[in-house]
Order: C-alpha cells, then structure tokens, then sequence
C-alpha cells in the first residue's frame, strides 16, 4: 500500500467516526435536555401529526426562512437541494451494484452541484454585501462557505473537466467498507475534494453545522399546542414539586 | 410632560431597515435593583468575588435544564434572517438589537466555556472570554429585548431570542445584577398579591367605588364581588385593571358580561395579579411561586372555572404554562394535578380566556348589543406578543387572532386591520414589554414602538381609524405613554372589553 492510500484511508476511517460519533452524542445531549415548558410559536398544530407536517415543511421548504427573507430563501434552497442531490447521486460510490433511483437522479445530481455553488456563492456575497450580515459574520462562517464552495468545485472539476478515474474511486471506496483496500488514485484535485470532505466531516459535529439536527429538537418548532389538554413537566420539575408539595 | 431627552423617530409609510449604527443604545441601561428586593428573591445585589465561576456555572446549569437554550445555541448559521424583524433594532438601528446579535452576547460566552473550537480558536468562531464588560452588555441587551418572539418566527429552526434573553437575565440575577423595575415587581406580588403593590382594602374600596359608578351609570346593579367562595368562576385579572386608565374600563367591560350572562363569579384579594415577571426573569421557580397563588385562591374558594383577563403575558403564562405549574388544566395523573381537576368544570377549558368567554356568549345570542354607541369609534387592533406567539384562543390554531376580532365586529360597526405584514403572527411588539415599561427605559420603549406607529399612523390617516384596541395590561399602558411621543392623543388606546362594556345592554 501506498503512503497516499494509507493517508487517505486513515482520514476516512477518523472522519467517519468522528462525524458518526459526534452527530450521535449532539443528538443524545440535544434528547437528554429536557424541555419543562410547552413553547411552540403559535400558531402551531395541536396534534403531533400536525408537528410533522410543520416540521416537514420547514426542512424540505424552509418555510419560516420563506416568510422572512426571500434571498436567503433562495440562495439557502438552492444550496440545500442542490447538496442533496448531489449527495444522493454520490451513493453510487458506494454501492453495487446501484441502486436503481441512484443510477435515475445520476443526471439531475450532475447539474445541481451547478445550483449548489451558486447558492452558497449568493449566501457568501450577502456576507459582503449586507451590513448586517457583515456584522454577524464570523471567520468561521466565511471559511465555512468556502470550503463548501471548494468542495464543489473541486467535484465538479471531475464531474465536467479534467475526468478521474470513477472505477478507481469506487474502488477505493468500496474497499474502505469491506476491509479488501485497494489504492487511492493520485490525481490531485481528487485528493483535494476528498480531503475537504473529510475535513467538513470532522468538523461538522462541533460547527453550526448542528443546525441540520437541531431543527429536529427545536422546542418552538417540534412542540404541539396542547398545553391546556397535556401536562407537559420535565423531571426536574417534577421533582421541585414533590419536594416542595 | 418633559420634552424627551433624544430624538423621536419620524414616522414612515413603510418601517424601513435602518443601517447599523454600532453603539447606538449602549448608554440605555436600566435601574439596578437594591438589596432589598433582591435578598428577598434569593439573589446577591452585587457581583461576589467569583462571579465569574458563578456566571459559568449558572450557564452549565440553564443549558443542562432547557433544551431549548441548548439547541438554540448551537443551531444558528448566522443566515441573517433575524436581522431586520425586532423592533429595537428598527427603531434604535444598533446592532446588538439585532436577534441573532443579541444571542450571540451570550453565545460567544457559549463557544469560549463550552465547545471545543471555541477552546482552541476563539477568534475563529467568534468565541469571547467573559468579562464584566460581557455582563455589562448582557444587562443593557437583555433588557432591551421584550421576549416578543418576533424573531423566532422567521427563524428557520425558530430560534427564540426571548429564551436567551431570560437565561441571560437569570444569569444576570445569580452574580447581583437584577432590574430594579421587575425585581421590585417580584416582591410586591408575593408580599402583597399584585404588581401593583395595593392592599386588600384598597382593592375592596375600589371595587365597590366602581360598581357605584356602572350603577349611575347605567342604572343598573352591576356587582364586582370579592373573595365570594363558593362562586363559580374566579376571575383573575392584572391589577392595572383595578386602577389604571383606560385599564378599569375593562374591567367594567368584563363585569357586565358576567351580569349579562347572570354568573356567578368573583374576584380574588389574594390572586388580585395575572401578571407574572417570574416569566419575564426566565426563573422557574419563581413563575411558579408566584402561578401557585391563583391554584390556592382557586383552592380557597372553592371555584369551578378560572377566567383570565386583557393581559398578553399572563395569558401566556396561563394558557401555556399553569398546567406545568400549578396542575390548572387537564391531562396530569399525578395527586396534585388531580387534586384541583375534580374541583373544576371539565365543561370548559381551564383556564379560559375573558375573550373566548365572551365570544362564546356572543355565539350562543346570550349577550345583546347596541352597536352604534361605538359609532364614534373607527377601531383597529393589536395584536399582542404573548398571545399572537406563545398562546391561542379556542379550538383552532389563529384563534388568538380572529376571536378578539369577532368581538369587536360584533359590538362595534367601524372595524379596520393594520397591514397584513404588521399583525397576527408578525405583530411588532408595543415597544414596552417583557419587563420594560419602566420610565429609565423610556428611549427604548419610545424607539421600540416605531415600527407599531408607522402601522398605526397608515390607518390613521387613510382610514379614519380614532381606536386602538388591545387585551394587554402592558401594551395599553405603553401606548398611552407612548402615543403622545409619536402626536397621538393618549385616549385613543383601550381594552376590547372597553368596547364590549359601551355597547352591551343590560336589564
Ligand atoms: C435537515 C437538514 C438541513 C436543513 C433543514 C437545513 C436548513 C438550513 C437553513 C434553513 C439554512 C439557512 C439558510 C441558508 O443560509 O441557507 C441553512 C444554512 C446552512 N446549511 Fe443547512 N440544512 C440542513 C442540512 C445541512 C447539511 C447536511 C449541510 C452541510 C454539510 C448544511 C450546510 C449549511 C451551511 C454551511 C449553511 C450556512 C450558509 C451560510 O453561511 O450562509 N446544511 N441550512
Ligand atoms: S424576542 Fe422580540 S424583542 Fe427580543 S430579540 Fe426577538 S424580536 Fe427583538
Ligand atoms: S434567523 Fe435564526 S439561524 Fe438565522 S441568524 Fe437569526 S437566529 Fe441565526
């Protein structure tokens, strides 16, 4: 094995773990905190079938960004969809034989990396743009939208100009999940997409990258409006109560 | 009144997005609170040695118990969003009252302590060590922020500022550094029964004043009983209704309701409040302390029913949370929420608000009205804060909006909305809630108000509109003060049930 392949293995494996482990242990803190008061933003549903459409709507629309700002909407959606699909398209990397929708979106997944550099590049340039932006902006925020940016460039330099060796890739891919490694091609802007992925994966678990699990455990978003039907007390109030009763 | 010591924002067709000016309202800060209330609440009054280990340990305590602290604290992406939708930014365009700058006061603080990146590269996350002059901003933002929730609406994972404000608040308190106005609040309530600090005497000698007045008025024998046990329902009601103006007009309004519909009911000397600023300091324990007195009155007497008066706070306090606190409502199978179900009407919601109480008798043709003697009036409506973001009315969610409304239609014929953009759920906050309506803080409720007053001034001047009417203690008091600032007449605002009391007919 090569040292390149036993870099690029070794970063996969840690990165893998790290964003695995740490999105897991977010999400265990985020689940473990209780919630003591009932504090949906009204109107909200009253039923908890109601809260999944709400919250539906919110992952797959983005529908309060909707109401609030419709070039952020824009920008933001774009990206979203954009990343997506170019993530669902990537499973093919590490199947076989594919899927047969993976191999359907294969084309869509190829243009929306297109809608996914423009909306991240309009978000970036309201971090310029926008005096209120600006003042909010972290360095972090502006590194952040640029390693998506370079992550996708980088991919796209694949997908539409200087063409890497997929059967390679795959290989190595597939490889790192069975144990049977095989090397990693050494064609330069491969090695610089895959090392930034592994770098979004590490750091993900400690950015506000959270953001993407914590929509799932906002109490204004994923509480029903029952508070006069349902008790809702969290155990630590539980608690005063009986001490104090 | 003294002319105002800053300048008065001119009023626009359109609020307009301000630039940033940075350090606009840096000089506002509120009165601090003295020893006294400050013991009484269980609280320092001046920093100890280790505030710093206190403030610390404080935050790791808030974020182990309130989820929402802790997501909204990693969640945000910086997207902006927030931006331009809290009233103390458009009005005062400083920066830090910008909800996502406003949270970012006690995030920075968040990265720094408790996360990793934060640890190793502050200035690459925007981490800050905690200084006095981080509290120092803590003080004067959190209390520049009325907990509106405007902005978690437009959030995208609904980020709640108010949630940040009252854990910053409730830091604040723990290291000394309380606000005398809400401090002192606290203490009046629990040692007295209202925020107001009036004693039981004075209340029963109002009443009876006021029932003597309805009946010159009226000629009718209009009752307001106090402490009735046995009564059916227990009506709580911020203590502005007892005796402030255009308050007590309410109050009438709800008395003759109750007479019209032939209740029985009867007010509480002891749960003489529905305001709760235990809400206002994010203190749990101290919300419930004082939610406790309206269970125990509830208790005492013996009651079937509790009704909430014209107060947006206390109705959020009610409605969302005196299940949590006090077992008023339904669902809990513990003794002591079921102590107080049996007692109570399972006919009706618990607690029920004084607007869907009446409504109800409006739709079941019980009350009669008069419409024209609102005639005088062109009547539009805010909506306010607490009860357009953090409660409902009725069965169907947006009952907070139309139920007041169907009121006013109904007793009064010359009714006109605000813009869409400026009411329901986008309603901008009076300018003096959340524990603001204190004169030291006068600039900022003045500025605060701007984008409620450029609303006010299009129906104003293009529809003729002469009323404001709102079913919030707070909201009214703001805007009487506040009205004359922007060249309004001060008795242009009053409460829903004012206009209900003008136009109903009594036998
Ligand atoms: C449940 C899934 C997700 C939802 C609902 C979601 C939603 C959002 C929304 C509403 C925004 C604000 C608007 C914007 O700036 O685009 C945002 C921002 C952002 N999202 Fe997501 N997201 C999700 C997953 C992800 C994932 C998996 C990534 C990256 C790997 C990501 C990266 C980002 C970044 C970098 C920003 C900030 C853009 C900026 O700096 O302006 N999101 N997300
Ligand atoms: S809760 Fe209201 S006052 Fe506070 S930051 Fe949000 S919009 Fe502004
Ligand atoms: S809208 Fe929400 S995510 Fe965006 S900056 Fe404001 S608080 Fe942060």
């Amino acid at each position: 094995m090569t040292s390149l392949t036993i870099f690029y293995s070794v970063l996969f494996y840690i990165a893998t773990l790290v964003l695995l482990g740490g999105v897991a242990y977010r999400i265990y803190e985020y689940a473990r905190t209780p919630a003591p008061l009932n504090i949906p933003t009204t109107p909200a549903p009253t039923s908890k079938g109601g809260v999944a459409v709400r919250m539906a709507r919110e992952v797959v629309l983005f529908e309060s960004l909707f109401k609030s700002n419709k070039w952020i909407w824009l920008f933001g959606w774009l990206f979203h969809v954009g990343l997506a699909l170019v993530l669902l398209r990537h499973l093919r990397y590490f199947q076989e034989p594919v899927w047969f929708w993976v191999e359907f979106i294969q084309p869509f997944g190829k243009y929306a990396s297109f809608a996914m550099v423009a909306g991240l590049a309009g978000l970036w340039a309201r971090r310029f743009l926008v005096d209120r932006v600006r003042y909010i902006s972290t360095p972090s925020d502006h590194l952040m939208l640029a390693l998506l940016i370079a992550i996708g460039l980088s991919g796209m330099l694949m997908t539409f100009v200087a063409h890497t060796d997929i059967v390679a890739v795959k290989a190595f891919m597939l490889g790192l999940m069975t144990f049977n490694f095989h090397p990693m091609p050494a064609d330069p802007v491969l090695m610089a997409h895959l090392f930034l992925v592994a770098v979004l994966m590490i750091i993900f678990p400690v950015s506000k990258l959270l953001h993407a699990p914590g929509i799932f455990f906002s109490p204004t978003r994923n509480q029903a409006d029952d508070p006069r039907e349902t008790r809702h007390i969290a155990p630590w109030a539980a608690a005063l109560e009986r001490d104090r009763a | 009144m003294a002319g105002p010591e800053f300048e008065v924002p001119a009023l626009t067709e359109y609020t307009e997005v301000p630039k940033i000016k940075e350090g606009a309202t840096a000089h506002l800060k509120s009165f601090i609170a003295a020893e006294a209330s400050q013991s009484y609440l269980g609280y320092p009054h001046q920093l100890p040695a280790d505030w710093k280990e206190r403030v610390l340990d404080r935050m790791g305590q808030v974020l182990e118990k309130y989820r929402s602290v802790r997501v909204f604290m990693d969640a945000c992406v910086h997207c902006g969003a927030c931006t331009d939708k809290c009233h103390y930014f458009l009005g005062t365009a400083d920066p830090n009252n910008m909800p996502v700058a406003r949270q970012e006061l006690m995030r920075k603080v968040y990265r720094r302590y408790f996360t990793l990146p934060g640890k190793i590269a502050p200035w690459l996350v925007g981490a800050e060590d905690l200084t006095e002059d981080t509290l120092n901003k803590w003080y004067n933002y959190y209390h520049q922020c009325s907990e509106c929730r405007r902005c978690s609406v437009y959030c995208p994972y609904g980020i709640d500022t108010a949630e940040i404000t009252m854990a910053g608040r409730e830091i604040l308190n723990h290291v000394g550094i309380g606000q005398k106005y809400s401090s002192e609040i606290l203490v009046k309530v629990q040692k007295i029964g209202n925020n107001l600090g009036l004693p039981g005497p004075a209340l029963e000698d109002t009443l009876l004043g006021l029932e003597e007045d309805i009946e010159a008025d009226t000629g009718v024998p209009v009752k307001m009983p106090l402490d009735v046990e046995g009564a059916e329902i227990l009506l709580v009601t911020p203590s502005a209704d007892f005796f402030s103006e255009p308050h007590v007009e309410s109050l009438i309004g709800y008395a003759k309701v109750f007479h019209a519909a032939g209740a029985s009911w009867t007010l509480s000397s002891k749960a003489s409040e529905a305001g709760n600023f235990g809400l206002f300091n994010g203190n749990y324990e101290t919300m419930r302390a004082i939610a406790m007195r309206i269970r125990d009155a509830a208790l005492e007497l013996g009651v079937k029913r509790i009704i909430v008066g014209e107060c947006g706070h206390a109705w959020r306090v009610a409605y969302a949370f005196w299940n949590t606190l006090t077992g008023i409502g339904y669902g809990g199978d513990d003794p002591f929420s079921v102590e107080l179900q049996k007692r109570l009407d399972p006919r009706y919601p618990q607690p029920m608000h004084i607007c869907e109480y009446t409504w109800d008798l409006i739709e079941k043709g019980v009350l009669k009205f008069d419409k024209s003697l609102n005639d005088d009036r062109v009547i539009t409506f805010h909506d306010s804060c607490n009860v357009a973001r953090g409660s409902r009315m009725g069965t169907e969610p947006g009952g907070q909006f139309t139920i007041p409304r169907n009121i006013i239609r109904a007793v009064a014929n010359n009714y006109q909305d605000m813009a869409a953009e400026t009411i329901g759920e986008s309603t901008f906050c009076c300018g003096g809630g959340g524990g603001l309506l204190t004169d030291d803080l006068i600039e900022v409720r003045v500025k605060g108000a701007l984008p409620r007053m450029n609303a006010y001034n299009n129906v104003v001047q293009g529809q003729s509109v002469n009323f404001l009417a709102l079913i919030c203690a707070i909201c009214k008091a703001q805007f009487t003060k506040v009205l004359p600032y922007y060249g309004f007449d001060r008795n242009m605002v009053g409460g829903v049930h004012q206009l209900v009391g003008t136009a109903i007919k009594l036998d």
